[in-house]
């Protein structure tokens, strides 16, 4: 009885006129700005939220939703993901997510986003509204992009196109997830394990690949003194052109650091070329706190749900790295990542779950993946709370979402509801019926 | 036999150390999903490496250790039906029928995934060979009795496997583009095509068949006292005999509907059954020929989309099975995966909309019975073995954890433990470390290697 229901719902608000005015009356109000409102209200108007609180009157002009026994929050953001740039994991032609190159802050990752993806509505069914999807590269990847997941277009879709941009921290060994590796493979004598250069030859490597880096940021510094002498026939350069507003201090660079060392190494990188950085899938960054609070850095986690990065490191680490980051008062949020198999920013919210499980407050965890991700990225002016002002980015909810028995009833985008359905759902009442 | 006589004594030593040789336990204010008979509020004992009571009451015999189970939950252990934890080896590729090869043989008793996993409450998993071969090698039953050695970890008396594979990785192999097991365009290993696929299976049992009759042949010789000489022993086709005489199970990793229906087809004309579909992500599609065929299933609870076979893959699979008559389970074939089935577990409620038990059996029975076990595990039940799990919230909740995992009623983990005995291993670990460090050099302060990666070789 429970699942008819739960199917007919979203079927009778996908059959009536777009409309992104609306008031949602008497369901419990999570805001995220604030304590949870019970019996409250919000109203919506044009896509933005112009009241929430309790007792509000009802316009005349707003068709009303009634929330009784029903929870919203606003929909959830996931701070660092492919979604969008990858269709199938092991088919070369579905991916857009990774340049020949190890320097490309001039590439924008919503130019390849496929607003077709079959990952968007499944995505979207967990309650994800936002994404920061994003490139990945040996070093820079590109930009970082901000976007909604409803849309026509890629353009339509788009928040922030620059939200930020990818770079990787050469490491020393091949440690953790996914670190790229500071080695010369035309050298052939590194021998170690697994065809891994020696530690010595790794150090020089990763010493060779930091200079490497750090002489890039100073032609981008070199460029801009060039640039603004306005020289006569200056000829722009796309990639140290796209830098100017990493050296300027006015867009972040998102670091991809897992293990202690490399967090370190990426806060003395930023001190020294004085930019503003988000650390990424940082994995030990709870080793890290004093500096990392100190440089009033934020950090997306990535996901929750990992094995440990050492053979001897406690069984629940990558379980309590948030509740340890939430306890030092730093300012995190969380990013599905590449994922285990592939996309996976559906489960995000259970991988919030977990870290509740192991220390982290529920509505702290919600926080992570509504408020601090918009913040973090610097849209939480537009998004991530409920607040007049914003985006009617919500979800209506049974229960906590957060648990995987949770069912969102309604999915608002914009204000404009946002159909529920996706090619697995599909599938489901297709072979449901199979006689 | 002389391994199994091996095993006895090894058994019959350790019993008089501490085998079977654990305090009665009796959580007591708890509440017990049992998953075949309700849900108790109540007490459960276990003695003698049994569960030895369920009830209201139950009395605490003399010298019990007694826990306080108020707020808190307990369950069956978690039965894994594919995992690759422990295998020191995971493919033979070299060929397409590895039937002679068995991952029993390459148990690492210490790999450090078995106590993750028991923290994440397993304590039964079937580990299996790896999907390279159209026929891989045997498979093992296992319990996660963490610091015993390879022999002690195997199921007693469990009927053994022998891993098949179909689809995009037995034939991966032939492809001249190359694969993930290693073969060069020069050296392109048949089949290429899921028609190459049944075809090498065809010919093996083909060959099995011969092979049977050759030694019926030769045994009815010898019965009727005639000269007789014995066919060469084909350890290969001994284990495809015994999956014809009923006596190893088939566990088939498959993806799409095609390929599951052609291995029913082989199976039917050989004689044999399957006794389960591994992965089967769109078994959803032929539910009711898996179901015919009487055939189990064991499945992802959401994953898709990571190579084309799994394009079409539901996370309303494990339910449309259910309800189409399929005995469904929930895997890992993954060592993190592993850590947390029970979450997998409760996707299913949100997808499909299956009862919180019929859920918590995707886990528990449903795998026992697959693996032909459910007398011994798979449910709280006085008689069975004492494999429990303490949790201090409902285990579908997101926000609950394990704290306590016993098996055969001796406990295993315990998180209190594990919590408290931190700092003594951060000290263990400093002075190790620190002895190790060449007094200029400080190499030995290196992290150590991590695990050989092991993706693209099994899913």
């Amino acid at each position: 009885m429970k699942s008819i229901l739960f199917w007919l719902i979203p079927i009778a608000l996908s059959a009536a006129p777009a409309d992104d005015s609306f008031m949602i009356k008497g369901a419990t109000v999570h805001t995220m700005a604030g304590a949870e409102m019970q019996n409250g209200s919000v109203i919506v108007r044009n896509g933005k939220i112009i009241g929430v609180g309790k007792n509000l009157a009802v316009p005349k002009d707003l068709k009303v939703i009634d929330g009784k026994g029903m929870h919203v929050y606003p929909g959830m953001v996931d701070a660092a993901t492919e979604v969008g740039l990858i269709e199938v994991n092991s088919v070369r032609e579905s991916l857009d997510t990774t340049e020949i190159g190890k320097y490309n802050p001039q590439l924008v990752a919503l130019t390849a986003v496929n607003p077709s993806s079959e990952h968007i509505p499944v995505t979207r069914y967990s309650g994800i509204t936002t994404v920061a999807t994003m490139p990945e590269g040996q070093v820079i990847g590109g930009q970082i992009s901000l976007m909604h997941l409803d849309g026509w277009t890629t353009d339509e879709m788009g928040i922030k196109p620059r939200a930020g941009l990818q770079m990787r921290m050469p490491v020393i060994a091949a440690g953790g997830r996914g670190g790229f590796v500071a080695s010369d493979s035309s050298d052939g004598g590194g021998g170690g394990a697994f065809g891994r250069p020696s530690f010595a030859e790794a150090k020089r490597n990763y010493d060779k690949e930091l200079a490497e880096l750090s002489e890039f940021f100073e032609s981008a510094r070199r460029y801009k003194q060039a640039k603004d002498a306005k020289p006569a026939g200056f000829k722009p350069d796309l990639k140290l052109e796209a830098m100017i507003p990493i050296i300027e201090g006015k867009e972040p660079v998102m670091v991809t650091a897992v293990k202690e060392r490399e967090i370190r190494e990426a806060i003395a990188f930023s001190d020294k070329q004085k930019i503003k950085i988000i650390l990424c899938d940082a994995g030990e960054a709870n080793k890290v706190t004093k500096e990392i609070k100190e440089h009033n850095i934020p950090v997306i986690l990535g996901p929750v749900l990992e094995l440990p990065s050492s053979e001897d490191a406690a069984y629940d680490s990558p379980f309590t790295v948030a509740a340890d980051l939430h306890k030092a008062g730093i300012l995190f949020s969380l990013g599905s990542l590449r994922g285990k198999t592939n996309v996976d920013s559906r489960n995000l919210p259970f991988q919030a779950g977990q870290a509740v499980a192991f220390g982290l407050p529920p509505e702290e965890a919600m926080k992570a993946i509504t408020k601090n991700a918009a913040d973090i990225w610097g849209v939480g002016d537009q998004i991530g709370t409920i607040e007049e002002g914003k985006w009617a980015d919500l979800m209506v909810t049974d229960g906590n979402p957060l648990e995987a028995q949770t069912n969102i009833r309604q999915l608002f985008i914009k204000g404009k509801p946002v159909d529920l359905s996706n090619k697995q759902r599909d599938l489901y009442e297709k072979y449901l019926n199979r006689p | 036999m002389k391994r199994f006589g091996i095993a006895c004594l090894l058994g019959a030593a350790l019993s008089a150390a501490g085998w079977g040789a654990d305090t009665p336990v009796l959580i007591q204010n708890a509440t017990i999903l049992t998953v075949t008979n309700g849900i108790v509020k109540g007490s459960i004992l276990l003695q003698d490496g049994k569960i030895a009571a369920i009830g209201d009451k139950v009395l605490a015999p003399p010298g019990a250790k007694i826990i306080d189970g108020a707020g808190k939950y307990v369950m069956p252990g978690i039965i894994d039906c594919h995992s690759h934890i422990m295998a020191e080896a995971i493919n033979e590729g070299s060929v397409s029928v590895s039937s002679m090869v068995g991952i029993d043989d390459v148990l690492n008793p210490e790999d450090i995934a078995i106590y993750r996993a028991l923290a994440g409450g397993v304590t039964t998993a079937n580990i299996l060979h790896g999907s390279a071969n159209s026929i891989g090698g045997k498979t093992v039953v296992t319990k996660m009795r963490w610091g015993r050695n390879a022999e002690e970890m195997k199921f007693e008396g469990a009927i053994p496997g022998v891993k098949f594979a179909l689809g995009e990785n037995p034939k991966r192999a032939g492809s001249a583009q190359g694969g993930g097991f290693g073969a060069a365009p020069a050296n392109l290993r048949y089949p290429a095509t899921r028609m190459g696929v049944e075809d090498v299976i065809r010919e093996a049992f083909n060959d099995a068949r011969a092979y049977k009759a050759s030694w019926a042949a030769y045994n009815a010789k010898v019965a009727r006292k005639e000269v007789a000489i014995p066919p060469a022993r084909d350890l290969k086709l001994d284990t495809l005999v015994e999956v014809l005489d009923g006596k190893r199970f088939v566990h088939a990793h498959c993806y799409r509907q095609d390929e599951i229906l052609m291995l029913i087809h082989v199976a039917d004309d050989y004689g044999f059954k399957i006794r389960t579909f591994q992965h089967v992500l769109e078994g959803y599609k032929v539910a009711k020929e898996i179901a015919a065929h009487g055939a189990g299933a064991s499945t992802f609870a959401d994953w898709w989309a990571y190579k084309i076979e799994a394009n079409d893959a539901i996370p309303y699979n494990a339910a449309i099975m259910m309800k189409k008559g399929v005995l469904v389970s929930l895997n890992s074939d993954d060592a993190e995966l592993m850590r947390h089935l029970d979450k997998e577990a409760a996707k299913t409620v949100k997808y499909g909309g299956l009862t919180e038990t019929e859920a918590l059996s995707l886990i528990t029975i449903n795998p026992a019975k697959q693996l032909a076990i459910d007398k011994r595990v798979g449910s709280l039940e006085v008689g069975k073995d004492a494999d429990v799990l303490l949790y201090d919230a409902h285990p579908l909740s997101n926000f609950s954890k394990v704290e306590k995992v016993w098996i055969d009623g001796h406990e295993y983990f315990d998180r209190q433990d594990d919590l408290d005995g931190r700092p003594k291993k951060a000290i263990e670990k400093k002075a190790l470390t620190d002895k190790a460090a060449p007094a200029a050099g400080g190499r030995g302060a290196q992290p150590a290697p991590q695990s050989l990666p092991q993706e693209g070789l099994r899913k």
